[in-house]
Order: C-alpha cells, then structure tokens, then sequence
C-alpha cells in the first residue's frame, strides 16, 4: 500500500515543523549570551563534525539497504541494515560523550539559555536518532526471521523515510549550532 | 494468527459489531471507526458537561459585586480548566471524533486508513484529560494561569504547585492525538475515496475535515514544542520562558499563538462543514458555489498561519508589525464572509424546512457573522488597544466558539443521531433546546460587549459596584443558568430518544451524501454496495436517474 508511505511522508512533514520550532528558540537567544558557556567557548566543531560523517554515512548505508530490497539480496540487506546500526550507535556514543563532557563542566540544561536551547535541540535530535535505532534493530530482527524478501516492502521503506530525514535533521542542526559558531 | 495482520481487516473478519456484542471489551478494544467515532462523541459529551458546570462556577461568583462565593485561587482554576476543557476536549475532539465516524461513510470506504492509529488517538485524548483532571488531586489544585498559560506566571517561582505541569503533559497526549488523527485523516481522503468520488465531488464536510488535518499537523507541533520546552522549564529548570535567567517570556507568546489562531479554525472549519451539509440539505437546494466554499476554506487554512500577533497588540510590538498583523487578520474576513454568502445564497428561494437541525444552522449564521464582525473590529489595533483583556473580547470568542462551533455541533448532533443510532432525536424536545439556548446565550454573552467596553477586565475574580455593573452580571449569570437548563434538555433528549425515540429510515431526511444510502445505524461493514458516484450528489443521482447533477459525467463500475 501507498498509504504508509504517506503516512510517513506527512508524519516527517509535521514533525519538521517540531524541529522548526525548537531551531527558532535557539536563533531567538543566539548571542544574548553574555557571560557564561557559548556555543563558541564550549563547544568542539571538530569532533562533532567527525561523528556527524558517521550519520550521514549512515543514510547511504540505508540507501544502499533499499537497494538490496530492489534488487532482492537479502544477505546484502541485513549487512546494510546492520552497517547502519552501527554508525548511528556510533553517533549517538559521540552525542553522549559531548554531553557528559559538557555536563562535567558544569554546562548544563539550566545553566543559562545557551544550555537550555542547545540540550533541548541536540536532546531532541538524539532521542529521534535512538528511536530510529529501535525501529532498525526491529528491522533487522524480523529480516533475520526471514522477513522483508523483496523487491517492496513498506516496513523498509517507511523507516528509510524517516532514518534520512532524521540524518537531515542534523545536517541542519550542525549547521546552526557549530558552523554558525565557527564559520 | 498470522503475522501479518492487514492494516484494513476484511469483511470476512467482522470486527465487534454495534449489534452483536455490546459487551464493554467490544468497545474498549476497537478499532472500527464508527465505535470509535462514538466513543469521541460520549467521551466530549462528558467533558462537556463538567466543562459547562465550571462556567457556571464563574458566573455564580460573577453573579454580584464583592461576591465571594468561592476564593480567588479557585475562580482561576476554573475559569483555566473551563477554556482548557472547551477547547482541548471538547469542540476539537467533537468534530475530529465526527469526522471519524463520517469521512469514511462519506467518501465511500470501509473503514480509515489506519483503524489502530485511529484507535490510539481516541484513547490519547481520554488520557489526556485524565492527566488534566487529575491536578484536582494533587495538593494545590489544578492549573490557575489560564489555557493560554503566559509565562513567566506559569513558570516555577510564580506558580510552584503541579497544575501546570500535569495541564502542560495532558494536552500533549491530546495533541499527539490530533496530530495522529489529521495524518490519518489525510491518508484516508486521498488515498480511499470510492470510485468516481473525485475531489471535486468530495461532500463539504469532508474537504473542511481535510483543510483542518492539515492544519493540525502543522500547527499541533508548534504547541508541542512549547509544551516540551514549558515542561523542561518546569521540570529540569531550563531557562526558556524566565526573562530573569536570560529567556524570553514573548517567546511563549508567539509560540501559544502561533498555534493559538490556527487553532480557532482548526475548531470551527469542521463546524463549517456541518452547516455546509445541513443547509442545502433542508433548503432543498444544492450548496450555492461548491467552489467557493471549498476553495475559501484552503484560503482560511493558509491565512490563519499568518496572523497569531493579532492576540499580542498588547505587547508593543512595534508599528509595522502591528500594522502587518492587523491587515492580514481583516483579509480573513473576506473568505469567511464568501462562506456566508454562499450559504445565505442556497438558502435563498429554497423550500427551507426548519426542523431542528436546520434551526441550529440558521441561528449559527446570525450568532457566527455577530462574532466575526466584533472580530473584525478587534483586528484593528487602536480598538484593540481599548478592548483587549475586558469582557468585549470574551464576548467576541463565545459568539464565534460557541454561536459558531456548538451551534453547528447541535445542529450536526440532531442531523446525524439517526444515522448513528438508528433512531430520531425528539423534535418537540429540540425546540425548546433550541429556543433555550437562543435566549440563554444570547442573554450571557451579548451583554458582555456592553461590560467590556465599559471596561470590565477579564480574568478578575470580582469587581466594584459601578453603576449598572451588578446587574449586567447577574443578567448574564441568569443567562448562563439558563443554558445549564436547555443543555440539560439536550442531554435528556439524547438520553430519552436513544430508548424510545422513533426508529429512524436510512435517510430521513432526504439527504444526497452517501452516509445516508447505508443502513441505520451502518453495518459493520459499512455498504453492501457503494452506489456509484457521478457527481456531487450520488444519492440525488440515483433517485432521479433522469435529471442527474452532471449529465455528462461518465458512469465508473
């Protein structure tokens, strides 16, 4: 059916309008900062930029999952499903291991409006990314099952959706958190 | 069971039926769209009535000068859970719980698109309101900061007991409910209109449900947003809404707003579309510029995003943006007003039978044009400046919410009852409903124009003996008591015609849209056979084959 395909292109639609709206509360005090941790005095562009290459390597891996699905090899798919795990586990340790760092020095959710918008956003984020990372793992266990054989299925495609716009997401993200910091 | 569970169950698998098994489990577990749309109905219908007892709270202690019927604190409880409950769960429910039951009837289907997607919605806003009265249990009551919640008061340090909190998580169940409905409302429309149901031909009621699905999905999030970022704020003492840690209390503002407004034609397009069935309907007549109507709604849907610092003149926003905002807010005068010349028009030498649905109809035109026109005049900043937080303003949004929305919901109730429960609602009983409630919402609210320009500020728990002040309220506390009445009415009238009413043909009014061709109340699997569609009005088609709607419209089997 077309219908979830749907379902899930408007759902992405309506959920862009959340990330909207969190982006516009991190504008609204980008720079009302003046005393205290910044994006500029806090944060690593470097090392966060590394670990955001891993999500966006992750959405090819997914692509190339669907491709898999297409053209019906069905080993390949599991790889690729499995590959896609991997680096957007690998994301997330990178996100944790920011924020505990930012949180060992004291930069926190109610330090200051810096921290605030800029743990909600990336919070946010991150919890789209760890339910993207469930809905796989699901994926892949019901593939091992023998499930998802090809060339169509729904369940795949639905997620891929969602997987890629959560990976552009960040890409937004990244941009008005780090390079607008750094740039 | 296999493991693939079709999304859409065939009608080899009946689902629990009205009929057969009424036991509780039947209902509770689901996911038919008509028990579903019931259960929206009965579940607002309460909400509804303990909404209606809060109001009357208010104009009790309203009902004289220096009156202390009850403290300060629980006048604000009430006059936040009565708006809360109004809006969150009972005109938007209302009206999404009938499009459950009617878009798939209307447009020809078996069921929605996605029936347990459906059933979560129903059952998030039920929890929903459990979380938003449950604050009655906690310590220091519910919520006293209004349903619009202004920060920084809705923030820790003003308001440290839980009521906030538990208002903040209850409408975010409720609003991930309506976003979970108007995606499964899109997908339905689009995706599983009958043969020869082309968009053109869509019944009005169901291109309003459409419009406001999409408003839903967009403007639900803007609040749910807000919502997480108030709940932090409360929770995890982030600094969003407090000016004294750096946030900005505005920014709440144009956040409640920009989902605020839309919200109000998210509550009254569907409203719309009930008048929009109704009229033609009873005036014999097809709907006058089809067209229009439909079209003007799309225009609504796309204004109203534009317009939210309408409600922050107050604010000082500055000259351009004030100017901006008050233009834009005029210009949805112009659809509106189209929608009302379209009606006005069908009903212009038709044969019009006033039974009571039709009565409702009527009387939501007069009572709705009031309410635009002071909202027209409100649009405009100098007057705005004058009349913002008096009782002009809560005068101005009853004639649109309840003139406009309740108006048509009564009128929707009486139209559909026989469809839904296969009996007629007692005219004799609805008359005086309706007759009551003119009188009644008449004498609460038209008074409360003359209140507010003479300066009488809302939200306040009681005020001086200025002259003529005591009366005016205890006029509108009267007014009030006597809508209690006609609503008790309508609730027996519901209760009694359920029971004994008269059983109700498959279409007893002689409507053309096809909820009306399948039985009373519909089969399980709603049609037999989908009659086929040829134009606008396929019921009007099939009974006079010789003079269809649109002669030249190729037969689709």
């Amino acid at each position: 059916m077309a219908n979830n395909k749907m379902l899930v292109g408007f759902f992405v639609a309506s959920e862009s309008i959340f990330f909207v709206m969190l982006i516009l509360a991190y504008v609204n005090f980008h720079g009302t900062v003046t005393d205290g941790p910044t994006a500029v005095n806090s944060l690593n562009p470097v090392r966060t930029g590394i670990f955001s290459l891993f999500l966006l390597a992750s959405s090819f891996s997914m692509w190339l999952a669907g491709r898999s699905l297409v053209t019906k090899n069905h080993f390949m798919m599991k790889i690729w499903i499995l590959v896609t795990i991997i680096l957007g586990v690998t994301f997330i340790y990178g996100q944790a291991s920011e924020w505990f760092g930012l949180i060992d020095q004291n930069i926190t959710i109610s330090r200051n409006v810096f921290g605030t918008t800029f743990f909600t956003l990336t919070g946010f984020h991150g919890f789209h990314v760890c339910v993207g990372l469930l809905m796989l793992s699901i994926l892949l266990a019901l593939a091992m099952f023998g499930d998802f054989k090809g060339p169509k299925s729904d369940g795949v495609e639905c997620i891929s959706i969602y997987w890629h716009f959560v990976d552009g997401v960040w890409i937004v993200v990244y941009s008005v958190i780090y390079l607008w910091a750094f740039l | 069971m296999s493991s693939k569970i079709p999304l859409v169950p065939e009608n080899i698998t009946p689902l629990p039926a009205l009929k057969e098994n009424e036991g509780m489990l039947s209902w509770v577990s689901s996911v038919d769209h008509k028990q579903i749309g019931i259960m929206y109905l009965i579940s607002t219908l309460v909400f509804f009535l303990i909404g209606g007892l809060e109001a009357l709270v208010i104009r009790m202690q309203l009902a004289k000068p220096e009156f202390d019927f009850i403290s300060p604190e629980v006048y604000n409880q009430m006059f936040t859970m009565h708006g809360t409950t109004m809006i969150f769960f009972v005109v938007m429910p209302f009206l999404i719980g009938l499009g459950v039951y009617l878009v798939p009837l209307m447009i020809g289907a078996r069921d929605m698109a996605f029936p347990r997607l459906n059933a979560l919605s129903f059952w998030l806003v039920v929890f929903g309101g459990i979380l938003l009265y449950y604050s009655f249990l906690t310590q220091s009551g519910p919520s006293e900061v209004g349903w619009f919640a202004y920060s920084p008061l809705s923030e820790k340090p003003f308001s440290l007991n839980k009521g906030p909190t538990y208002w903040a998580l209850g409408l975010l169940a409720t609003g991930i409910s309506s976003v979970a409905s108007g995606l499964n409302n899109i997908v339905t429309i689009l995706t599983m209109r009958t043969k020869g149901m082309t968009m053109r031909r869509l019944p009005l009621f169901v291109w309003m449900i459409l419009v406001t699905s999409f408003l839903l999905i967009f403007v639900i999030p803007i609040i749910a947003s807000a919502f997480a970022m108030m709940l932090l704020d409360r929770l995890l003492e982030a600094t969003f809404f407090t000016p004294a840690h750096g946030g900005s209390a505005i920014l709440w503002q144009h956040f409640f707003w920009g989902f605020g407004h839309p919200e109000v034609y998210i509550l009254v397009l569907p409203a719309f579309g009930i008048i929009s069935e109704v009229i033609p309907v009873f005036s014999r007549k097809p709907i006058y510029g089809y067209e229009f109507v439909a079209g003007s709604t799309v225009a609504i849907g796309l204004l109203s995003l534009g317009v939210w610092a309408h409600h922050m003149f107050a604010v000082g926003l500055g000259n351009v943006a004030n100017l901006y905002f008050s233009l834009a807010s005029m210009l949805i005068a112009i659809p509106t007003g189209i929608k009302v010349l379209n009606w006005v028009a069908t009903m212009w030498g038709g044969k019009i039978w006033f039974a009571t649905p039709m009565l409702f109809a009527t009387a939501f035109i007069i009572e709705f044009v009031i309410g635009g026109l002071t909202g027209v005049a409100i649009a405009s900043v100098p007057i705005d400046w004058v009349t913002t937080d008096t009782y002009f303003i809560v005068a101005h949004f009853h004639y649109v919410l309840f003139g406009g929305s309740l108006f048509a919901i009564f009128a929707g109730v009486y139209y559909w009852f026989p469809k839904f429960t296969g009996r007629m609602m007692s005219e004799t009983l609805g008359k005086w409903h309706f007759w009551l409630t003119i009188v009644g919402f008449n004498m609460t609210f038209f008074i409360q124009h003359f209140l507010g320009v003479m300066g009488m500020p809302r939200r306040t728990y009681t005020y001086h003996d200025f002259p003529y002040w005591g009366s005016m309220n205890l006029l509108s506390t009267i007014g009030a008591f006597v809508l209690a009445i006609s609503v008790i009415i309508f609730a027996w009238n519901i209760r009694r015609s359920l029971k004994h009413g008269e059983k109700a043909p498959d279409n007893p009014w002689n409507a053309w849209t096809l909820e009306w061709y399948t039985t009373s109340p519909p089969a399980v699997h709603n049609f037999d056979l989908v009659p086929p569609v040829r134009g606008r009005r396929p019921l009007w088609d099939l009974a006079h084959p010789d003079q269809p709607d649109e002669p030249n419209a190729k037969v689709v089997v």
